[in-house]
């Protein structure tokens, strides 16, 4: 053994100020269960192509596949190379394709099989010896979770979960991350048993969006924002995410799931802890949870679970000019399903800040059109000094964070109408973070990939904050179940009257985003 | 649309473009910066196709100012592109001809975006003192390219020379990446570093920035060897167990090849000019790390010519199964650019100057009245620790 002159953070070519030098992962590996998955085809293996064209990948680095097929190495080469030249970001370069090539595996078998996973740990002890990944592998469980326990049980007894001589071992796990509170204590523990909690990377393809990063510099790196972002200036918060598909062919999934623990629970919270967190002591991932987790502890229900939520099942109709059949008649879905395709909340958050502000959050497919932002709406001014048909077509001013598509901020404010007449107007002012950043900034994986490989966690949220979620959405999924179906609502409009009606009780209503 | 503008002002040109932005119904300004380009006729083509490139990821506004000196009377004219088909920025090519040619910085003044970075780059000559040149004055970032010059080397010393804070040179920029790669390598754990060797094309001034960064970071001997090319073509890092070499011998895929692992490849393209005006442009601040190494080139230069033995140094006696003659192999009979004065140093003194004194690259800085503006930190007590845990 020989010895250490320097770890990373004393190597002499590193320095704080030299911000061109990106961080490149070590040596390492990346093994993938689920690899004939859509996310797997479609996201995760062009991010690995594009990470390596970017160069950030560790010269050596190894692709493992794992699945129930009968590939050899070069099958599963293909099916790499086919996706890539299909949905990669970044050109095509052929010497790039070809080293990446080189470091390509595959292992057939199924998730609780042992010689499939002994296999594995051959593999990967190859992989050290050919590539010099040195010990270091990242286990991706692109896989529904009801296997999660049969695999960690696996990497477990094969021993591949456990690391010696510095090396790291990681599991990556996508959401959803249970169904429920006690489900994901359940798949918490399970995972918890096997891999300690710094080595666990739960991945919200969300919260690697610029944008949403985007929130924390607009919030805490200016002084215009923060001292109107409180109960004395803001009426109300909307948080939508909206989809213009149906369920397209994940019937066996969704059926069951739903909207809200599809993406309220996750997305949704996430985007109203960041939204509504106090300023975290440092930009740690430690102290950026502590604060997300303080808020999402304070975060309430309203009272009356009937006029605080609404739900709703996409109909037939015409989306867009396209017919379209309603939630009931997909395939694969019975025609009794009383999984809702939309979901509305009505949530507080009890502190100092946020007492007496509504936060509206929606999300639901089949809607007017594909939308994700954050929109802060505030008061009226106390008073006017105009007169009332001055300011009939004056709204509420609004500040709001465009997700996706077209990343960028929004902000509402009256304007007067040029002219004799004293006349103001709502306009809106823009600003296209995506305009052009868009073409080069990285997709949201290539980030999350990066960051498992370099052991970089502020992006991923613990399962502290999991638990909250599902304490928060509990009671409402209790309530549905308690009876009645979802209210049928066009597809293509903004969702079932119910949600129109919550706002409107408030004596507010939804932004058509 | 381009709009063209025969014999303008820069006030025109300033409502043209507000017009044009109008007419396309995009009033919201997006730009986050102005570049500016100054270039003649030959190069400003392909300047400003690299500048609409990397204006996809910081939208800006281009002006494009080509000088055509001559005896014509003096007259402005313009062509303006407002979000052509890519939705790009604004692109403003200006011709000044005749004696306004010499008054670059007052047609490019009023067409500024306001309260935002300016930036300019000079993409073939560059001014003696870019910060001192009445345009360079309006921009906080000042982007040259000694690559550009008829004498590279010769242009990196006049960089040095001239440096200003915001001052910054494409071909430092073309080494990001192999900075980048030589970063990661040490960022694994790895025995004493007795030098380093960096091969190149003749008259290669990244090579040679990429010399003077090793040799001021590491504080050990670098060597420079001439190459075929293209570009740089090969890093060695020496440790006591053997060589660190990144080689990239086509200039698209870098071979890496480490003791104690197997041998491994990395894409290590040539870059683009857009690739990196979009890097230049990602940050607007002072690179001081930038000046630090242009301030190290005379040190690397004036290292003593080392003796073939330095490589093999500090290689303590257990070091086993390697044969010292397979690290010196390469070495020997190299072409260096360093100077051929006698090696007055002995080995174990070669050691001892690397150990004990501080890093040259620093003092002589400090000795050389000639570049009072270059601020160079005292060498960090972390950096001195590890230098005496060898």
């Amino acid at each position: 053994m020989r010895t250490r002159i320097w770890t990373p953070t004393e190597n002499p070519l590193r320095d704080a100020r030299d911000r061109r030098l990106p961080r490149i992962a070590g040596p390492c590996s990346l093994v993938i269960f689920g690899v004939t998955g859509d996310l797997a085809r479609k996201k995760l293996m062009p991010a690995v192509y594009d990470l390596a064209n970017r160069g950030l990948l560790p010269p050596g680095f190894a692709l493992v596949g794992f699945a129930r097929r009968d590939w050899a190495d070069q099958d599963f080469a293909q099916i790499v190379h086919d996706s890539v030249r299909e949905y990669a970001r970044t050109e095509f370069r052929e010497d790039v394709w070809l080293e990446l090539c080189k470091g390509i595996r595959f292992v057939a078998g199924d998730f609780a099989d042992e010689a499939a996973f002994d296999t594995l740990v051959d593999t990967v002890r190859d992989l050290d010896r050919v590539r010099g990944t040195q010990g270091n592998h990242a286990f991706y469980l692109s896989i529904p979770p009801k296997f999660f326990g049969d695999v960690v049980q696996q990497l477990k007894r094969s021993g591949l979960s456990v690391s010696e001589d510095g090396a790291w071992r990681r599991v990556v796990i996508e959401k959803p991350f249970g169904h429920d509170l006690e489900s994901a204590r359940q798949l918490n523990e399970t995972i918890d048993e096997v891999f300690p909690s710094g080595s666990v990377f739960r991945i919200d393809h969300y919260l690697g969006k610029e944008t949403v990063q985007n929130l924390l510099a607009l919030r805490f790196a200016n002084t215009m924002f923060e001292p109107i972002w409180n109960s004395n200036y803001v009426d109300h918060v909307q948080i939508t995410m909206a989809e213009d598909i149906g369920i397209g062919g994940r019937a066996g999934y969704y059926d069951g799931i739903g909207a809200a623990r599809d993406v309220i629970q996750n997305h949704l919270l996430q985007l109203l802890a960041l939204a509504a967190m106090e300023e975290p002591l440092t930009f740690s991932a430690r102290d950026v949870r502590l604060e997300k987790e303080k808020v999402l502890s304070a975060v309430t229900l309203p009272t009356d679970l009937s006029l605080g939520t609404a739900r709703g099942q996409y109909a037939t109709g015409w989306q867009g000019g396209e017919k379209v059949i309603g939630f009931l008649h997909e395939d694969g879905i019975a025609a009794t399903s009383t999984t809702e395709t939309f979901a509305a909340v009505r949530l507080e958050v009890e502190t100092r800040r946020w007492a007496g502000v509504p936060f509206y959050l929606r999300t639901g497919k089949r809607l007017g059109r594909r939308v994700t932002e954050l929109a802060v709406v505030f008061k009226r001014a106390p008073h006017l000094p105009f007169s009332v048909t001055d300011t009939e077509e004056l709204g509420q001013n609004a500040f709001v964070v465009r997700v996706q598509p077209d990343e960028g901020v929004t902000m509402r404010f009256g304007s007067k109408v040029p002219g004799t007449q004293m006349e103001v107007r709502d306009v809106n002012m823009d600003f296209a973070y995506g305009d052009s950043f868009t073409e080069s900034s990285p997709e949201a994986y290539e980030r999350l990939i990066l960051d498992v490989l370099l052991g970089d966690p502020p992006l991923f949220p613990r399962h502290e904050e999991v638990e909250l979620g599902w304490k928060v959405l509990d009671p409402i999924l209790e309530h549905w179940a308690e009876g009645g179906h979802p209210e049928q609502y066009e597809s293509g409009t903004w969702g079932p009257a119910g949600a129109h009606a919550m706002l409107a009780r408030d004596g507010r209503q939804w932004r058509r985003p | 649309m381009s709009v063209r503008l025969d014999d303008t002002t820069a006030g025109e040109v300033s409502s043209a473009i507000n017009l044009e932005r109008f007419r396309q119904g995009s009033s919201a300004v997006n730009r986050v910066l102005t570049l500016v380009i100054v270039a003649d006729e030959d190069t400003q083509a392909d300047a400003v196709v690299a500048g609409a490139e990397a204006a996809r990821e910081h939208p800006c506004r281009i002006l494009t100012a080509i000088p055509r000196p001559g005896k014509t009377e003096p007259r402005l004219d313009a062509v303006i592109t407002v979000g052509g088909g890519d939705g790009l920025g604004e692109l403003v090519e200006l011709r000044l001809r005749g004696h306004l040619s010499q008054h670059i910085a007052s047609v490019v003044l009023p067409l500024l975006v306001p309260d935002s970075p300016v930036v300019i780059w000079w993409p073939g000559k560059a001014p003696a003192t870019p910060a001192e040149d009445p345009v360079g004055r309006l921009a906080q970032r000042r982007i040259t390219d000694a690559a550009a010059a008829a004498r590279p080397l010769k242009a990196l010393a006049e960089r040095l020379a001239s440096y200003h804070e915001g001052d910054t040179d494409l071909a430092w920029t073309r080494i990001t990446p192999w900075r980048a790669l030589l970063a990661a390598n040490l960022d694994q754990p790895h025995d004493p570093i007795a030098g380093c060797t960096v091969e190149a094309e003749r008259n290669n001034a990244s090579a040679t920035l990429l010399g003077a960064w090793l040799h001021g970071r590491l504080g050990v001997p670098v060597r420079l060897k001439v190459s075929k090319g293209p570009g740089i073509t090969a890093v060695s890092v020496h440790t006591t167990h053997g060589d660190i070499t990144i080689s990239r011998p086509s200039g698209g895929v870098a071979h890496l090849s480490r003791p104690g692992f197997p041998d491994r490849e990395a894409a290590l393209a040539r870059r683009t000019a857009e690739g990196l005006i979009a890097e230049e442009l990602r940050r607007l601040d002072p690179d001081e790390v930038y000046g630090e190494t242009l301030a190290a080139v005379p040190a690397l230069d004036a290292q003593p010519p080392l003796p073939v033995a330095a490589a093999t140094m500090s290689r303590p006696s257990n070091a086993g199964t390697d044969t010292p003659a397979a690290v010196q192999a390469p070495r020997r009979g190299a072409t260096t650019r360093t100077t051929t004065r006698k090696a007055a140093a002995s080995t174990t003194a070669t050691r001892k100057d690397a150990a004990k004194k501080p890093p040259a690259p620093r003092t002589a800085v400090k000795k050389k009245p000639a570049t009072p503006r270059v601020s160079v930190a005292e060498p960090t007590p972390k950096k001195a620790a590890a230098r005496k845990s060898r």
